[in-house]
């Protein structure tokens, strides 16, 4: 039974990882074609007026990557943006903090650095130095303001539960966040990681919902694409992985590193497959989400591009394309919605199994029977 | 690619928001929230248990209840069906009684009545004896009064006498 569903899951995990992808690998085509359009466009009216055109890699790059200001909109092609603060560690000139409206919106060097605008915003050094920024970022500001959401619906929860007492139905918000965290701990916890489960299950609710806000907040117009940052689910992996390692018991290393009923021949094959399947588990879990956010904003993104693409052609084709964008990115944000939380349940879910497994204890199939045997 | 190399700045502040958001909310928010709902969990699997067991314990009184009730129905029509036997043989022994008695009175008065009866003849008998020795007497007498008379009687017993 037990295995059955982990199947299913995986199943549900391969389709829904390898859906978007996909859909990412055709965005890249049709980004490949947008190009193209867009280079035979400017080609054509090279003689013209050169700002028409309509550089759709540049909007979603923007908007997909960290930046040092928070873009709201243009007002007569003047982005209206908040800058946010700049904090540079030095090598030799220590850490300096100042504001991003410093650099002019990259046009000015600001105390020896500058912006450098690639396919990712980045502070640089104009002495070369190898400078580490630590600026409160759109991503950062972003992750603050999930923080604050976060702590205050569930401290606000909690402090409901502690007021109401434990047999009061629950009321409002507590409605909304009770099946989920019953959810969490009946099917993610509690399959996977057996009698032990209560100990993990702040970290697994924290995941879960650390992830799901942030995943929603990126979703809102103007919102960062703070899941959709490699840096971010490698943090998040990287938590799962030691949590994981430090919790792993004798059984787990012992199989890692020895495998029982093993010929040597074959151990010398397995050991260095079993541990690179090791640190695989936290590489999946980091790519998976990255990929799978990153993807949904591309997409989104490059709907609503298509409009601009398609006017910039002719205006016609520009309106004409409006429904057709419009009905397609509504699609889109409503299966966001639905990976946002299914991505969050996944990462949650695989930290559980990877967990369970390193606190598995021996002989599987009579588990309980051992269990109840020992003690 | 640019976009697959994590910034080590939004690793750092990931790595320390997402840890104070674990410990703050594990204290605070998780710990009472899994508790509070464990409590009710196992509350009201209690509840229920112990409902079950009340409504057990409850179908078990009424079918004591029940019996309790049969038991007495049918002593009770035990005990009427008593007293109608035994006002009956109350009711029959009396009449019996009454009867004997009744038997009883009528044979003395009876008895009684014939011996009134016998006395009451003796005497008539003797009265009618007395009277009749009387009436005899006067009769002789006066038959016997004169000589021929008493000749004729006499030649009549002695006629009497010899035709014997």
């Amino acid at each position: 039974m037990r295995s059955g569903r982990l199947f299913s899951l995986l199943a549900l995990t391969f389709a829904l990882s390898s859906a978007p992808v996909f859909t990412f690998a055709q965005h890249e085509e049709n980004h490949e074609n947008a190009h193209a359009t867009e280079a035979t466009a400017a080609h054509e009216g090279n003689h013209e007026e050169k700002k028409e055109g309509f550089n759709a890699s540049e909007v979603i790059f923007g908007h997909i990557g960290d930046s040092h200001y928070w873009h709201l909109f243009d007002v007569n092609e003047h982005p209206v943006s908040l800058s946010l603060p700049v904090i540079i560690y030095h090598p030799t000139k220590g850490v300096e903090m100042f504001s991003a409206s410093k650099f002019h919106h990259g046009h000015e060097s600001y105390n020896g650095y500058q912006i450098e605008k690639g396919m990712k915003e980045k502070i640089v050094s104009e002495d070369g130095a190898a400078i580490i920024d630590f600026s409160i970022t759109k991503n950062v500001l972003s992750m603050i303001i999930s923080v604050v959401l976060l702590l205050w619906i569930m401290l606000s929860v909690a402090k409901k539960y502690k007021k109401n007492g434990t047999m009061v139905a629950p009321t409002g918000f507590q409605n909304a966040l009770e099946p989920v965290v019953t959810f969490i701990r009946d099917e993610v916890g509690k399959p996977n990681l057996g009698n032990k489960y209560m100990r993990f299950m702040p970290l697994l609710l924290t995941v879960f919902f650390f992830i799901w806000i942030n995943n929603l907040l990126g979703l809102l117009p103007g919102g960062a694409n703070f899941t959709g940052n490699i840096a971010v689910t490698a943090c998040l992996a990287l938590v799962s992985f030691i949590v994981m390692l430090f919790n792993a018991n004798k059984h787990f290393w012992g199989h890692l590193f020895n495998p029982p009923g093993v010929p040597l021949g074959i151990k010398f094959l397995l050991v260095p497959i079993e541990f690179i399947s090791l640190f695989i588990k936290p590489i999946a879990l980091m790519i998976r989400l990255f990929a799978n956010i990153l993807a949904g904003h591309i997409v989104i993104l490059s709907v609503i591009s298509m409009i601009f693409i398609f006017g910039a052609l002719s205006k016609v084709a520009g309106w004409g394309f409006v429904p057709v964008s419009l009905a397609f990115s509504i699609f889109m944000f409503f299966l966001e919605l639905l990976v946002a939380a299914i991505q969050a349940f996944i990462f949650t879910n695989l930290t559980a199994v990877f967990l369970g497994q390193a606190i598995e204890e021996a002989h599987h199939d009579d588990h309980a029977h051992a269990e109840a045997g020992h003690h | 690619m640019d976009l697959l190399t994590p910034e080590l700045g939004l690793f750092v502040w990931t790595l320390i928001a997402f840890l104070a958001v674990f410990f703050i909310l594990r204290k605070f928010a998780w710990k009472p929230i899994l508790k509070s709902l464990h409590e009710r969990e196992t509350g009201i699997a209690e509840s229920i248990a112990s409902a079950d067991r009340v409504k057990k314990e409850m179908g078990q009184m009424q079918a004591e209840n029940e019996k309790l009730m049969m038991e007495a129905r049918a002593q009770s029509a035990q005990m009427l069906k008593e007293a109608k036997e035994m006002k009956e043989s109350i009711i029959n022994k009396a009449k019996e009684e009454t009867k004997a008695v009744a038997d009883k009175m009528i044979a003395e008065a009876q008895q009684q009545i014939q011996q009134q009866k016998m006395a009451a003849l003796t005497e008539v008998k003797n009265e009618i004896g007395k009277l009749a020795v009387e009436v005899a007497e006067k009769v002789i007498r006066k038959e016997l009064a004169t000589a021929d008379s008493q000749n004729g009687y006499a030649q009549m017993l002695a006629e009497d006498i010899k035709m014997n």
